[in-house]
């Protein structure tokens, strides 16, 4: 080490938890270019995010402890049997109504600034796509693929459009602005490409079973591709399929992938489903990361089925997800976590994590003794952007911080 | 037929598909408080810009405007700047902050106090 003092070890009294600038987010081939005033809005949403689930957020459970629990006791003689009653409850407290409101204008704000930022420059930023999308076989779109009802019903997370919705047509507005305001939402806590969980899952695995070299990887439901992109780069040999329903979030997924190098990703439009077109055994990993929520209760166990059947022996099956609402987790935290079901257009959500993951991991045909669960931080540049806060000042249901379903198929058997 | 340009000012404030919750006994309130917060962040907006200026200035003396559009904190402004958005966050939420501290202690109202003052 040298003995000099670089200045920011004289950066001694940044005490205060503040969420990094806008500016710290890394650009590549196809990010919105933000004006001055552009970057100030998601600082401003960055940091307005950390005082909901912090210092705010805390009247919550005060609120339930002190005034909404009692009078639920006294009117109904009995504790809460479930999130939804705790909800029920809640939603008539002025405190957590106020709390509500404010975090919903938040993500309504957050959709207004991205996209006032994505949509005047969008002929720019459609121009860029296609100068890395035009004439390459690594991006296949299919016309003919359905938008599926669970993603057609309402516009997840509050985002006009969703994933599908184009602006102009063949534009990539939908992938830029779900890119550009992920930061506001998490306040940083993803990274400089929002790729935390990604660089995370390339530090799992080197350890998990270092010198392993897939051979094909399967990533359902990549939307942008961005926690693809830092296994594509660790694992060059290996071929990486990203499947989505969405045409104009692959459309900036793929330039915005070849634009940072990854080259050996295949973006094709195709709905999990159905995964005909890839015989048995395939792929030597098979994975989604925060997908399952956003599909129903028929797909989410069809899509692990179809998973398991293109899976190899001795592949890997992980699913990174919130972890689900277990008997051990607190029915108070369990409504919480459902704050996005109820507020921000997430109607798959609560039900999803009631599931039992295992059970459906099993049911999709591999041994109870192959599965595994392992928890995944998402891995940031700490020089700048802050690890997660998970506990007290945890924003639940937006935490850099995953819980991961796995498992080797057949692993014993080789 | 004349190409109508793409408006992306009205673009950018679509609706998403799906009722919108309730917060208040009264619908006004939410349009209200809709409006109140877009301000509360272009006034901090407003702020980040004048910050800029300011260092800007103390820097070089002079400056134009691509000198703020091009201009990037470095990590102690970047923290200075944080820290100044915090400060601005606890000002103007105040209300309900202090809501939290209500909920900590009950309080009887001043009414009462005032009775209790009359006496002692
Ligand atoms: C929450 S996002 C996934 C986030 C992404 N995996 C990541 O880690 O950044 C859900 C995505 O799944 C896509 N999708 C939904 N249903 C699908 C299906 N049946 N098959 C393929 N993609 C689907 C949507 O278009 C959307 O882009």
């Amino acid at each position: 080490m040298s003995s000099s003092t670089t200045p920011e070890q004289k950066v001694t009294d940044q005490k205060l938890d503040v969420a990094p600038p806008y500016n710290a987010v890394a650009r590549h081939g196809v990010s919105p270019t933000p004006s001055h005033d552009e970057v100030a809005r998601f600082d401003f949403l960055a940091n307005f995010n950390k005082f909901l689930s912090g210092s705010l957020g805390a009247g919550n459970q005060l609120t339930y402890d002190r005034r909404v629990l009692p009078a639920f006791l006294k009117e109904h003689g009995r504790e809460p049997q479930d999130r939804f009653e705790i909800r029920h409850a809640m939603n008539d407290d002025p405190f957590h109504k106020f709390w509500s409101a404010l975090k919903r204008n938040s993500m309504e704000m957050r959709q207004q600034n991205g996209r006032s930022m994505v949509l005047r420059q969008i002929d720019e930023l459609n121009a860029k796509a296609r100068q890395y999308n035009e004439g390459r076989d690594t991006l296949e779109l299919n016309p003919e693929i359905d938008v599926p009802r669970y993603q057609s019903a309402v516009d997840i997370h509050c985002m006009p459009g969703s994933y599908h919705g184009e602006e102009l047509s063949g534009d990539v507005s939908a992938g830029a602005n779900y890119d550009c305001g992920i930061f506001a939402t998490t306040a940083g806590g993803l990274g400089a490409l929002s790729d935390g969980g990604g660089q995370a899952l390339v530090d799992w695995i080197k350890k998990e079973r270092p010198g392993w070299q897939p051979r094909r990887m399967l990533d359902i439901g990549t939307t942008v591709g961005h926690n693809i992109v830092p296994l594509a780069l660790a694992f060059p040999d290996c071929e990486f399929i990203a499947i989505d329903t969405a045409a104009p979030i692959l459309r900036y997924a793929h330039a915005r992938a070849q634009s940072l190098g990854a080259t050996n990703i295949r973006f094709i439009q195709a709905n999990a489903e159905d995964l005909s077109r890839w015989d048995n055994g395939t792929f030597d990993w098979v994975q989604t990361t925060m997908f399952l929520h956003e599909t129903s209760g028929k797909a989410l166990p069809k899509i692990i089925a179809e998973g398991y059947r293109v899976l190899a022996d001795n592949g890997l099956m992980l699913h990174l997800e919130q972890p689900e609402y277990s008997d051990a987790m607190p029915l108070f935290e369990q409504f919480l976590r459902d704050w996005d079901a109820f507020n921000n257009n997430e109607p798959f959500w609560s039900s999803m994590h009631a599931l039992d993951m295992k059970e459906e991991m099993v049911k999709a045909g591999f041994d109870r003794e192959e599965l595994f669960e392992t928890g995944v931080r998402a891995v940031v540049d700490q020089e700048i952007f802050p690890e997660a806060p998970t506990g007290e000042d945890e924003d639940h249901g937006r935490a850099a911080y995953w819980h991961a379903y796995g498992a080797w198929k057949n692993a014993d058997q080789i | 037929m004349t190409d109508t340009p793409f408006d992306w000012m009205a673009a950018a404030n679509k609706k998403a598909k799906g009722k919108r919750p309730e917060y208040f006994d009264d619908p006004e309130d939410e349009r209200m408080l809709s409006i109140l917060m877009a301000v509360v962040g272009e006034v901090s907006v407003l702020r980040e810009r004048m910050d800029t200026v300011e260092r800007l200035l103390d820097a070089k003396g002079t400056i134009n405007r691509d000198d703020i559009e091009r201009y990037t904190p470095d990590k102690q402004a970047a923290y200075e700047r944080g820290a100044m958005i915090r400060e601005y966050i606890y000002r103007v939420m105040r209300g309900p902050h202090q809501m939290v501290e209500e909920l900590q202690q009950t309080e009887p109202p001043v009414e009462e106090v005032s009775r209790e003052l009359k006496e002692i």
